[in-house]
């Protein structure tokens, strides 16, 4: 009875906040004081050298990020991001300069002078990134102390949460698609999928950043599994791709071209896969709520709400399919470049 | 010149609210296929339900991004060509 009462009262306050979300939304109103969607939207998918969290009225809540720059004659320089903005709109550019450096209001760092600087701060997404990681090795690394402490037993706590999925990234995906060898590449296949579907996740907290889709990001992924599908490539791999065999002479060039093509199409489509299923999902949500200020009416307001709500719990889903369908595909490029083939005369 | 430069920036808007339209067209027809073949089969055979689904949600998501690709095309025209009519 007071389970049900608990449950019942969860749920009711979960609905209830939804409708709060809709006050995080202030924060995009240009200077005349009307709704500016496009650069709502866009403020909330990019990465930034300072993290808003919200307005109250006009003051920002904002936690100004590390800003750490390197120039060959003026060597290694940490700022923090406030030094760059004007202090009361929080805004970015060229005109407030500190010590020779400034940040554009594209959020681009540049040196007064004109010289090459080059930008290593700590940016939002950068911070995030952290985070997840954090989140990650707490997850792994109290699973495994369970483990150590406890033996090969059923597991409790973290390590309950954290088997089920291991296990399953372990047989079904692993295993499935790289065959006898998989092992060895179980480690990365598990990082993967838990950096992807943590950050997935924890992207759609009101206040997160944008973590997997910055295409820098999934540039990053993609390229890991670029280097570890091609160098882990036997030699049925290699005469796949430079003499495929079974094709005749004179169409060889053409192959070898397209197969060529084919290396770099494959960590390419990953990327782009999970860059855009992540932020499209983000400028859905954000879109329905910029709708309720344009429109400025309760009956919108609320169908708006319940509309941000169940595209929420569509991206949830969507996050852990995404992490899902990366890995696999990730293991299925694995599978491909360690298969070993038993050659017949009339193969392929 | 004015007038020429509004007219291609109108051209590219319009384009890009077409192209988002048509490639709503694409993905509904994509996953509405699945699913009805989805529906097909648990009919057929009730007690694989489970794996079809699993199957359907993971194909549909992979359709989706598709679309999501020429989204991304039109949001680009729109925002970048059609800039310039404000």
């Amino acid at each position: 009875m007071t389970r049900k009462f608990l449950v019942l009262s969860l749920l009711l306050s979960a609905f209830l906040l939804n409708f709060s979300v809709a006050t995080f939304a202030a924060g995009a109103e240009t200077e005349e004081g009307k709704e500016d969607p496009t650069g709502f939207i866009m403020h909330h998918i990019k990465d930034s050298h300072e993290w808003h969290f919200f307005n109250i009225g006009h003051t920002h809540i904002t936690l100004p990020l590390p800003v750490i720059t390197y120039a060959s004659d003026r060597g290694l320089e940490f700022y923090k991001s406030s030094d760059f903005q004007n202090p009361d709109t929080h805004k970015f550019g060229k005109e407030y300069a500190h010590n020779g450096i400034y940040i554009d209001d594209h959020e681009h760092l540049g040196r007064v002078d004109g010289g090459s600087i080059l930008d290593f701060s700590l940016t939002k997404n950068v911070a995030m990134m952290l985070i997840v990681i954090a989140l990650v090795l707490y997850m792994a690394l109290s699973a495994a102390g369970h483990y150590k402490k406890h033996g090969a037993v059923a597991p409790k706590g973290a390590a309950s949460l954290v088997e089920p999925i291991v296990i399953f990234v372990r047989d079904e995906i692993a295993h499935k698609a790289i065959g006898p060898k998989y092992m060895k590449f179980v480690p990365y296949l598990l990082t993967l999928f838990f950096f992807i579907w943590i950050g997935n996740l924890l992207g759609l907290l009101p206040g997160a950043a944008n973590l997997t889709g910055n295409i820098a990001v999934t540039f990053t992924l993609a390229m890991l599994t670029f280097i570890i599908v091609n160098v882990n490539g036997n030699k049925d791999y290699w005469k796949h791709v430079f003499a495929t065999p079974g094709v005749p002479v004179a169409l060889l060039p053409i192959i070898v071209v397209v197969e060529f093509i084919g290396l770099f199409t494959k960590p390419f489509a990953l990327m782009v896969r999970l860059f855009v299923a992540i932020t499209a999902g983000h400028i859905v949500i954000l879109a329905f709520i910029s709708l309720v200020f344009i429109f400025e009416s309760y009956a919108i307001g609320v169908v708006s709400t319940l509309m941000v709500t169940f595209i929420n719990m569509i991206e949830l889903l969507v996050a852990t399919i995404q992490a899902y369908v990366f890995t696999l595909f990730t293991a299925m490029y694995i599978g491909g470049a360690v298969a070993e083939h038993h050659h017949d005369d009339d193969h392929h | 010149m004015l007038t020429s430069i509004l007219l291609s920036a109108g051209l590219a808007l319009m384009g890009a609210g077409i192209g988002a339209g048509i490639v709503a067209i694409g993905a509904g027809l994509g996953i509405g296929r699945i699913g009805g073949q989805a529906m097909e089969s648990i009919a057929r055979q009730p007690e694989a339900a489970g794996k079809v689904q699993t199957a359907m949600l993971i194909i549909a998501a992979l359709i989706e991004v598709v679309s999501l690709f020429a989204v991304v095309v039109c949001l680009l025209i729109a925002l970048n060509a059609g800039g310039l009519t404000f």
